[in-house]
């Protein structure tokens, strides 16, 4: 039995090359939601279509990347995929999985943003001859965003833990650089407790960006409502 | 009646909600520029739905509508542009929550009419002043009491300068108190020529403005009367007994 080593353990904590690997991880993130809000967006919109040649292919979409691990996904298109001529490199495949599997969850939570926009606001903003995509951009959308903004905030947190699972086709984020320090000086509990406490660093950091935000849209619109007279 | 220029033509429109409901049956009515219609009935008449039908929010079956002449379930119409001329005032308000008042009163203008910012705003104050509501640009909504935001309601549709205003009963959400600062306003709009077909339940309202009431029952239009004439003196066995039951309360 080796022990705990604390001199190891600081020595990782304040690693160069750790350090750059929590801030690949935070740009793994920042990316999956951008794209994965950008192409859920879309998702979302073919999804509540009346015609079906635009929902059917949106419902198979959700249903593939939510109803798969994001392990075997990754596995698939960085590893299957080459055998049928389609190659993509580590990187390219890390960005591909995630954007894609993160743009089926937000999908589903637009969608739902944009169904609890009541009705009357739709027809409101037609009557006053909004085109559709006004009446979206204008009126529903602005809605819409408030009821997602806790939703979207835990999603933030579930990715930033979720791109690990990159580390698993040799993506150089986090978790792959905690296993490769990990043969230096085989000092595994201290490598993976410093690993744990970075990814910790992260999410409790985002929960007090989000509590603010939440705070600030939480309330009803316009300054604290005050009762009318 | 006299001759005058049709403002909004229903001819024998139908319409179901589903393959077998039909929530409109028949109905056809013309309403002339400058005229006030009141529409009233029964809980589930249709009156809601047939006011929906005038600027498309809902589609008919069959039959025609036109406004302006314009053929309202004509493929080829330009709906948001049709739509832009006919002010609508619902129930239950729907003043955009997320924007200011002056927001509300303006984001339509430049928009959907293009109007420049400056333009707008100078129009939505003359509104604001005119539903006496001045102090209250910068608020939002939530902010208002409801008789204070159906006068908004009312202004952000007059700042399309419609040619037309349907209201779906507008005091109906309201409470007592802040009636009659709501109908005071559609009176004064009534007065002015605007052409405007109303559900509402408010007799006193449609005694003193309306030029004629139609009553709607199970989704057919049974009887149209002239103001006084058709509360004094209803013809059908039916609208007699809506109105013994509502002039009850
Ligand atoms: N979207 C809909 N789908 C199916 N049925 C509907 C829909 N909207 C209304 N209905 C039904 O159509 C009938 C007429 O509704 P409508 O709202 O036009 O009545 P109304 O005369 O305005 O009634 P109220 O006085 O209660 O407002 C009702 O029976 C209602 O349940
Ligand atoms: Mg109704």
């Amino acid at each position: 039995m080796k022990g705990w080593n604390w001199e190891g353990f600081f020595e990782y904590l304040t690693n160069y090359y750790l350090l750059e690997g929590a801030l690949i991880t935070l740009g793994l993130t920042v990316f999956a939601m951008t794209a994965g809000l950008f192409i859920g967006f879309f998702v979302a919109m073919m999804r509540m279509s009346r015609y079906k040649i635009l929902s059917a292919p949106a419902n198979f979409y959700i249903w593939i990347f939510r109803g798969t691990p994001l392990l075997v996904q990754l596995i698939i298109i960085y590893t299957g995929l080459p055998q049928i001529g389609i190659k993509f490199t580590v990187i390219q495949s890390t960005l591909l999985g995630l954007a894609l599997c993160e743009a089926a969850y937000l999908a589903e939570i637009i969608r739902a943003g944009i169904s609890a926009v009541p009705t009357g606001q739709v027809n409101a903003a037609r009557a006053i001859g909004m085109r559709e995509s006004q009446v979206m951009r204008y009126v529903v959308a602005p809605q819409a965003l408030r009821i997602i903004i806790p939703p979207l905030g835990n999603s933030v947190n579930s990715v930033l833990k979720t791109t690990s699972i990159a580390s698993i086709i040799s993506m150089e984020e986090l978790l792959r650089r905690t296993q490769v320090l990990i043969q230096e000086k085989f000092l595994v509990l201290e490598l993976f407790t410093v690993a744990a406490l970075y990814y910790l660093a992260m999410t409790t950091a985002w929960e007090l960006i989000q509590r603010r935000i939440e705070k600030r849209f939480g309330k009803a619109y316009g300054p604290m409502s005050v009762d009318a007279h | 009646m006299q001759e005058q220029t049709k403002m909004i033509e229903l001819q024998s429109v139908n319409k179901w909600y589903g393959p077998s409901f039909q929530v409109l049956k028949n109905c056809s009515l013309t309403v002339g520029k400058g005229e006030v219609v009141v529409i009233c009935g029964p809980s589930g008449s249709g009156k809601s739905t047939l006011i929906k039908c005038v600027n498309a929010l809902e589609p008919i079956g069959n039959g025609r509508i036109t406004v302006t002449g314009v053929e309202v379930s004509d493929p080829k119409t330009d709906m948001p542009k049709l739509r832009s001329k006919v002010g609508m005032v619902f129930q239950h308000f729907e003043l955009f929550p997320h924007m200011t008042i002056l927001e509300n009163l303006c984001v339509g203008q430049e928009k959907v009419l293009g109007r420049s910012p400056k333009e707008a705003l100078v129009k939505a104050n003359a509104l604001l002043e005119r539903v006496g509501l001045t102090d209250h640009a910068k608020k939002y909504p939530s902010q208002l009491s409801g008789g204070q935001q159906q006068r908004v309601a009312i202004a952000r549709a007059l700042a399309m300068d419609p040619v037309a205003m349907l209201f779906d009963e507008p005091t109906s959400a309201l409470d007592p108190e802040m009636i009659n600062e709501v109908l005071d306003v559609m009176v004064a709009l009534a007065h002015e020529g605007m052409t405007m077909m109303v559900v509402t339940h408010e007799m006193g309202f449609a005694r003193k403005v309306a030029d004629r009431i139609v009553f709607m029952d199970g989704g057919e239009i049974v009887e149209i009367g002239g103001g006084d004439s058709f509360f004094d003196n209803p013809q059908t066995e039916r609208a007699k007994s809506f109105l013994s039951k509502i002039l009850a309360h």
